[in-house]
């Protein structure tokens, strides 16, 4: 270690490697069967459950459930991965506190809701690193489809529609497949290269290839994928990020937080990363938080969350809050940046404070400094070179039904799609979907 | 995926999986759920003779015995056969059985025990196409007291009668249900068997109180304040159907009678121990009322997968277990095991000293710092430590190999079996040369 937390500037080495090992592992080390056991036995096998209701991709909880209280949790995978085959990542990412364990009737009882995310974990594991693939293909149909986005939605849309028998080509625009899963997750929630073995794992399913480097719009256009297979799949995302649209945004220091989060998960060496002393989150999604929280584990002395709205409207789950709270991240409500201070580099970000008349926000011309010298912006994420001839919703492609597109013959779900949150599950959701409608049409 | 589909004499099912005759299978409605759900069959709630049906109490029919959590162990009930009319019944048992041809369907019947009764009843019930009937000999409550359920149950005599008139009077499979409130479930089941029984199900319920209400002093459930017997099912009475479905399937008059297990069955592992005890299907009840018609799909995908991983049919399952079920005298006295505490699982609390060093053989010992360990001079490998264990696994028996050191004896462990029918103590001993 070279640095401390009070070194100024943006450092790295700020903390011992051992340190940063034990601040990235597992968020939630994964149940032992005992665990596993005892935490299955808390479920009551709800008749018509309003966890099942309240998971977007509809994965039969109490009945996995029951599958690892009785001893088969390899049953228990295959229940899961029959609505959800990253049901691995999901079990790790999901913010359950706000779907399945939000809705589980025990945590309406004792507000200790039966433990759904990693009870799914286990089972999903047990499968997983035995390195079984749960599913067959159907014998090959000769149709050809092309999927655009190596994120959840995609992967899940490719893997439905190989196990139909079609044969599938996934273009993604980064070097590795996985998409946010393996770009943008908080490396705490997903540890130790899951994102990709996950892939690998669902590619087993056979009938599918794989083209990384390839955008949409750069090296392959709709028209040419349009003409060259029987169907397509857009599920690229949102790869552009919102301006902040204050003075001084381009002074060094100031990132856009997606980055800050992809070259964590991306990095061989934790230590080599740097952190500003002085660290200021800009946003109130998951994005930041993940931001806020990782730059505190990275060694940041001080790291701030600005926020625009108060504690209720802000996007990030009251857990996720307590739990960037738990590491020392600092929140101010109800204030949005006017300027980046400083000279050549961010020194301070200039905010005011906010009020807000039920939609409309208006700056009460009360103003303070935050010294800061990094800056991340986490403000929303937007969709990147939408291919002519799509129609746009609420800057999204405007899909009807089971993701169709304005467009014949094309889909898209996940985030690049309208409609759903933006959340790895309701992408899976949208992705198995769409391809079941293109199956359809197909063999129809 | 293994193929669970089930030929249980001449009775086929798409798994071996029944509802047994209880309030779930009353009605069409209810069957027909079961049936979408995934059952492979089921037994109708018993129907009686014609006439004006039997009335049920108005109170409450059920009481419950809970583990911790509230997790339902036993359930009693006084409900008696069914209360609407056989004919109604019987329309639509037809009804069911012919939308579902490839589902069991067996006609649980209880009337009195005259022949005419019987002569009387068998025709309407062939007719509806069902696959087979259970004479329900096993009810311990109410239908008892007239002269039916529990009270033919106890008279082998009777059973063989009756069995006798049903093999007379009608075509197809007759299954006995046996009641467990007797002194030796053998006598029944091998009246049965001479009367010519194409199977024998069990356990009916337990006689049984599930708790008295300490203000008002009445039997639970209580009716105004009075109670009666009911009979006891559920999780908790399975070790007790599971002792007498073994007793029938070693028992040498009624060995190769087939056998359909009932008693608490839960989970497909509940069922595959039946099986394996020599049941060739298995009837649930508690379990479906406890949550649901649901639960047949674990039982299915648990059961499809045990055979998987065993690479066994469900035919090599049945009765696989019932060589090594065995009389004590047989056991061998020169199997030595020793209880093993595993100090990393260890979490200290001491269950295993208290119950060794209160109401066994002090063979545990402890340190000031809570460690926990075993005397292997004192252990005589009850198992205790073991099961008041909370940590699975923490403590587990290992056998002392032959030649080993047994500390307690102070002699090597003998290879050779023995058992008390040679045992010098014994006193009728027979000598092996002799």
């Amino acid at each position: 270690m070279t640095n401390s937390p009070r070194t100024p500037g943006i450092a790295a080495a700020r903390l011992e490697a051992e340190t940063l090992a034990q601040n990235f592992s597992d968020l939630h080390p994964p149940l032992d069967g005992h665990e596993a056991l005892v935490a299955a036995d808390r479920c009551y096998f709800c008749h018509d459950a309003p966890c099942i209701t309240a998971c977007p991709t509809g994965i039969d909880i109490p009945l996995f459930i029951r599958q690892i209280a009785t001893g088969t949790p390899e049953a228990a995978a295959r229940t899961i991965f029959e609505q959800n085959i990253l049901g691995g990542m999901c079990a790790r990412v999901c913010p359950t506190e706000t779907l399945c364990e939000e809705a589980c009737v025990r945590e309406a009882a004792e507000g200790k809701p039966v433990l759904i995310g990693q009870l799914q974990r286990y089972a999903t594991d047990t499968v997983m690193a035995a390195g079984v693939h749960p599913f067959e293909r159907a014998p090959e149909t000769g149709k050809r489809v092309a999927v655009v986005g190596a994120g959840p939605a995609g992967l899940a849309c490719a893997h439905r529609l190989a196990m139909h028998g079609h044969a599938v080509e996934i273009f993604d625009a980064r070097p590795k497949g996985g998409g946010l899963n393996e770009y943008g997750i908080a490396y705490y929630k997903t540890t130790d290269g899951f994102a990709e073995a996950e892939v690998e794992w669902l590619m087993k399913i056979g009938g599918i290839t794989m083209q990384n480097g390839k955008a949409l719009g750069r090296d392959i256009t709709l028209e040419g994928l349009r003409a060259e297979y029987d169907a397509v799949f857009l599920g690229m995302g949102l790869a552009g990020v919102n301006a902040l649209r204050a003075e001084g945004e381009d002074r060094d220091g100031v990132a856009d937080a997606v980055d800050f989060i992809a070259n964590l998960r991306q990095a061989d060496n934790l230590a080599a990363l740097p952190v500003g002393r002085k660290v200021v989150v800009i946003g109130g999604g998951m994005t930041a938080i993940d931001a806020a929280v990782q730059s505190k584990l990275l060694g940041a002395d001080e790291v701030t969350l600005v926020y625009r709205r108060d504690r209720a409207a802000m996007p990030a789950s009251a857990y996720e809050q307590d739990l960037a709270a738990s590491k020392g991240v600092r929140f101010i409500f109800n204030a949005m940046p006017l300027e980046v201070l400083g000279n050549g580099v961010a020194t301070a970000l200039r905010c005011e404070y906010t009020k807000s008349d039920g939609r409309s926000l208006t700056g009460t011309g009360e103003t303070f400094d935050l010294e800061a010298d990094q800056i991340l912006k986490a403000i929303g994420q937007t969709l990147d070179g939408t291919p002519d001839g799509l129609a746009i919703e609420g800057g999204k492609i405007a899909v009807t039904g089971a993701g169709c597109t304005s467009v014949d013959g094309v889909w898209a779900g996940g985030d690049c799609a309208s409609g759903g949150e933006d959340l790895t599950v309701t992408a899976v959701a949208e992705g198995r979907d769409a391809a079941e409608d293109i199956h359809a049409s197909l063999v129809g | 995926m293994a193929d669970l589909s089930s030929d249980f004499i001449g009775i086929s099912s798409p798994n071996p999986f029944w509802l047994a005759s209880a309030p779930p299978t009353d009605k069409e409605y209810n069957v027909r759920r079961a049936f979408e759900a995934g059952w492979g069959g089921v037994v109708w709630k018993t129907l009686g003779a014609e006439g004006l049906p039997v009335v049920n109490v108005n109170g409450p029919r059920y009481g419950a015995i809970y583990g911790a959590d509230r997790r339902l162990l036993g359930l009693n009930n006084i409900e008696l056969i069914t209360d609407r009319d056989l004919y109604t019944n019987l329309e639509e048992i037809k009804r069911v059985k012919a939308d579902y041809p490839d589902r069991a369907m067996i006609v649980s019947i209880m009337v009195p025990c005259e022949e005419a009764a019987w002569k009387a009843i068998l025709p309407l019930v062939e007719d509806t196409g069902a696959d087979g009937i259970e004479l329900n000999f096993g009810c311990p409550h109410g239908m008892s007291e007239r002269g039916m359920g529990a009270a033919v149950g106890q008279v082998p005599e009777y059973i063989e009668m009756v069995t006798r008139w049903c093999k007379q009077y009608y075509s197809r499979p007759v299954i006995v249900k046996l009641t467990p409130n007797i002194a030796d479930i053998r006598k029944p089941a091998e009246a049965a068997h001479r009367g010519g029984a194409d199977a024998v199900s069990l356990i009916n319920t337990i006689n049984s109180i599930t708790s008295v209400n300490l203000d008002t002093m009445s039997p639970e459930p209580s009716i105004g304040g009075k109670g009666s017997h009911g009979g006891y099912c559920g999780p908790a009475v399975k070790p007790i159907a599971m002792s007498m479905v073994s007793e029938i399937a070693r028992n040498a008059e009624t060995r190769g009678l087939p056998i359909s297990g009932i008693g608490g069955v839960t989970t497909w592992r509940d069922a595959a121990e039946f099986m394996a005890l020599g049941a060739g299907n298995v009837q649930v009840c508690t379990a479906a009322m406890t949550y649901g018609f649901k639960i047949v799909e674990e039982m299915m995908s648990g059961l499809s997968q045990y055979l998987d991983e065993k690479g066994m049919s469900l035919d090599d399952l049945v009765g696989r277990a019932v060589p090594n079920v065995t009389d004590w005298q047989y056991l061998d006295l020169n199997y030595v095991t020793k209880a093993r505490i595993d100090q990393d699982a260890c979490i200290k609390c001491g269950r295993c000293y208290a119950a060794c060093e209160d109401t066994s053989h002090q063979a545990i010992s402890m340190s000031e710092d809570r460690v926990f360990e075993v005397i292997d001079a004192e252990c005589v490998a009850c198992n205790l430590c073991v099961n008041v264990c909370p940590v699975e696994d923490c403590i587990t028996m290992e056998e002392l190999a032959p030649g080993a050191m047994d500390e307690r004896t102070g002699k090597p462990v003998s290879p050779e079996y023995a058992n008390w029918t040679t045992h010098p103590n014994n006193p009728g001993a027979v000598k092996a040369a002799e």
